[in-house]
């Protein structure tokens, strides 16, 4: 048995949620090791442009961005920070690493461990999506702001979820050519849905006036699209969709997709946490208590437990890090804690609210054409997933369809087609996607390289 | 300081970005390097990932095993994999998570590898 006291917390994910969570245990006299599959710390959302490439997004001029990254410079030397370093397993009070893709010898020992591991775009696949140029949503993003890239010169914006219309003047800000914004939500459900995002009245104020930016620009924005398809021989060179009664069809060469975030759930699940069902993100998230305890010694903060944004993420990474204090036996300042709890719960209320303004389109994969490709890694489609579901006799888990359409059982280890595909099956069986349980873990949750033998495994 | 319009003059003038499906807004101020992609040169600069120094030249990155058809990467954080490509005399690597490196030799094809 390790001395929990005297073994290290380990804490992966320098996004907001670990970032704070590290500053709390270091302000307690701690030193962390803060382990990050990325090249820099910040996390997905406030990622650092290079400074090579001279870009100058107003999102770097946040002052919620510039608080983050001047957190973690005050606390690089006094952490143990670990970049490019995968956490690909948990097991037995150790985390199992890999440095730019090659597994390390031995395992890191935890006395605690924070899991702040974010989330990754949350995909409803269309017609056509496989194609070159079309990306994630996110992945539009990170080459804008990683690589000075946009994804085409003529770029649609399609899915739902407010980081369209941020990427989308993100894009016009660098100088993209031309950008559409092709929303799945009816306009009605956004204004319904605005009591409820005003829990946080920034958030509101500036999404409004993103909308009406966009506007004045004389950017085409429609809400309430269907049946979307891209096309296109080898790479995207056009899309269709349905919109107020009609078909509409429109050249473009790049399409960015997102429908929000699905929390990166794997680690949690491997290091024993619970899971349920959070109907209104339509995706399995670890169970937490109030303070984000998850399971023995583990804690959980930030998009990987409870889509929030950066601000709630932070704050849930200060009061996780607060609760792995309080159960070490330190002191711990409770009326400090439930003022941060009362911030990060109005963050949570907003997002609620951004969750019901821009709704995952479960009416579309019932109607999603059988030749659709649902899984990107093994080629399986809608019509694939589909009959074997609707054939499968006893309870239907997704693991089951799974195994037998190979559908979620490729490189990505589901991230991609996961939930669309729990919604097809569910759908083709007339069943809730609840019922079909989630695509269970398996480490590596990336593939890895074994050094001696160059031997990749997945 | 080169600034965006002038470099996206000197790119406008490379025939091999009219292939690509990225477009490049500005230009790395570091490093100029060459990779190949199936023997065909491409000019990227230190600090380039893979994927956006190949998808800026070509149209592909890699062809799927399943039914051939060409892939170009999709989450560019490490995330949906599908932007794994063969560097000549070294394993697979990831496109998006890989930083291009002089003389790099990549190919979309395994069987060239002899793979
Ligand atoms: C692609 C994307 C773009 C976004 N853009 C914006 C934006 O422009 N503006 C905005 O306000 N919000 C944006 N958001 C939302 C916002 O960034 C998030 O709400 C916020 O980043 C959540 O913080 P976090 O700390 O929980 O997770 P993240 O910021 O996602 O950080 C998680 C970190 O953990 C690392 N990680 C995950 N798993 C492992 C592992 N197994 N081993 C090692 N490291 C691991 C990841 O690499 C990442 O660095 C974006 C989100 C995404 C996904
Ligand atoms: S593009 Fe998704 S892992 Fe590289």
């Amino acid at each position: 048995m390790t001395d929990q006291n005297n073994t290290p917390v380990v804490i992966v994910g320098a996004g907001p949620a670990g970032i704070g969570a590290a500053a709390v245990l270091v302000a307690a006299g701690l030193r962390p090791i803060l382990l990050d599959e990325g090249r820099a710390p910040g996390g997905q959302g406030y990622r650092k442009s290079d400074p090579a490439l001279g870009l100058n997004l107003a999102y770097a001029q946040e002052p919620e961005y510039k608080a983050i990254h001047a957190l973690f410079e005050r606390l690089r030397d006094k952490i143990d920070y670990r970049p490019e370093t995968l956490a690909w397993s948990v097991d037995a009070g150790s985390v199992f690493t890999a440095f730019r893709g090659s597994v390390a010898s031995e395992g890191i020992p935890f006395g605690r461990l924070i899991l702040a591991t974010g989330a990754t775009d949350k995909v409803a696949p269309v017609p056509g999506w496989t194609l070159p140029g079309v990306y994630s949503l996110g992945g539009a993003q990170v080459l804008l702001k990683d690589q000075g890239c946009a994804i085409g010169q003529d770029v649609v914006f399609y899915g739902s979820s407010p980081l369209l219309y941020l990427a989308a003047w993100q894009y016009l800000e660098a100088g993209a050519l031309k950008v559409t914004v092709l929303d799945t939500t009816p306009f009605s459900a956004k204004m319904k849905a605005s009591a409820a995002i005003a829990s946080v009245p920034k958030l509101l104020r500036q999404g409004l006036g993103l909308i009406a930016r966009l506007r004045m620009r004389g950017i085409t924005m429609r809400h309430g699209v269907t049946d979307m398809a891209i096309h296109g021989d080898g790479r995207v060179e056009g899309i269709s969709y349905s919109w107020k009664g009609r078909r509409e069809t429109r050249a473009c060469d790049g399409v960015a997709i997102g429908h929000g975030l699905r929390s990166e759930i794997q680690l949690a699940e491997l290091a024993g946490c619970g899971l349920a069902y959070n109907a209104l993100f339509d995706q399995w998230q670890p169970v937490v208590d109030a303070d984000g305890r998850g399971g023995s010694g583990v804690y959980l903060a930030g998009d990987g437990t409870r889509i929030g944004g950066a601000v709630a993420a932070e704050l849930a990474g200060r009061i996780a890090a607060s609760a792995c204090l309080a159960d070490l036996g330190h002191a711990v300042d409770a009326a400090e804690v439930a003022e941060l709890k009362r911030r990060r719960d109005a963050h949570w209320r907003a997002q609620d609210g951004l969750a019901r303004a821009f709704a995952w389109p479960r009416k579309g994969f019932a109607e999603l054409p059988d030749a659709t490709v649902l899984c990107r890694c093994e080629n399986v489609t809608a019509g694939q997933v589909r009959g074997i579901a609707k054939t499968m006799t006893g309870i239907p888990d997704i693991n089951r369809v799974k195994a037998l359409s190979r559908c979620g059982m490729g490189r990505c280890q589901s991230r991609m087609c996961g939930l669309a595909a729990i919604e097809v099956a569910a759908a083709a069986r007339g069943e809730a996607p609840a019922n079909l349980t989630h695509y269970r873990a398996q480490p590596p949750i990336k593939p890895v390289a074994i050094p001696t033998s160059s031997q990749e495994v997945a | 300081m080169m600034n965006r319009s002038q470099a996206q003059k000197q790119l406008q003038g490379k025939s091999v970005e009219a292939g690509g499906t990225l477009h490049r807004l500005c230009v790395r101020q570091s490093v100029p390097v060459t990779i190949y992609l199936d023997g065909s040169p491409i000019e990227a600069r230190t600090g380039d990932s893979l994927l956006a120094a190949v998808m800026s030249a070509a149209a592909r990155l890699r062809i799927n095993e399943f039914d051939g058809s060409p892939r170009g990467g999709f989450c560019a954080m490490g995330a949906c994999q599908d932007c794994w490509i063969w560097v000549e005399g070294r394993q697979r690597v990831r496109a998006c998570t890989t930083l291009v490196e002089e003389g790099m030799r990549l190919s979309t094809t395994a069987t060239v590898m002899g793979c």
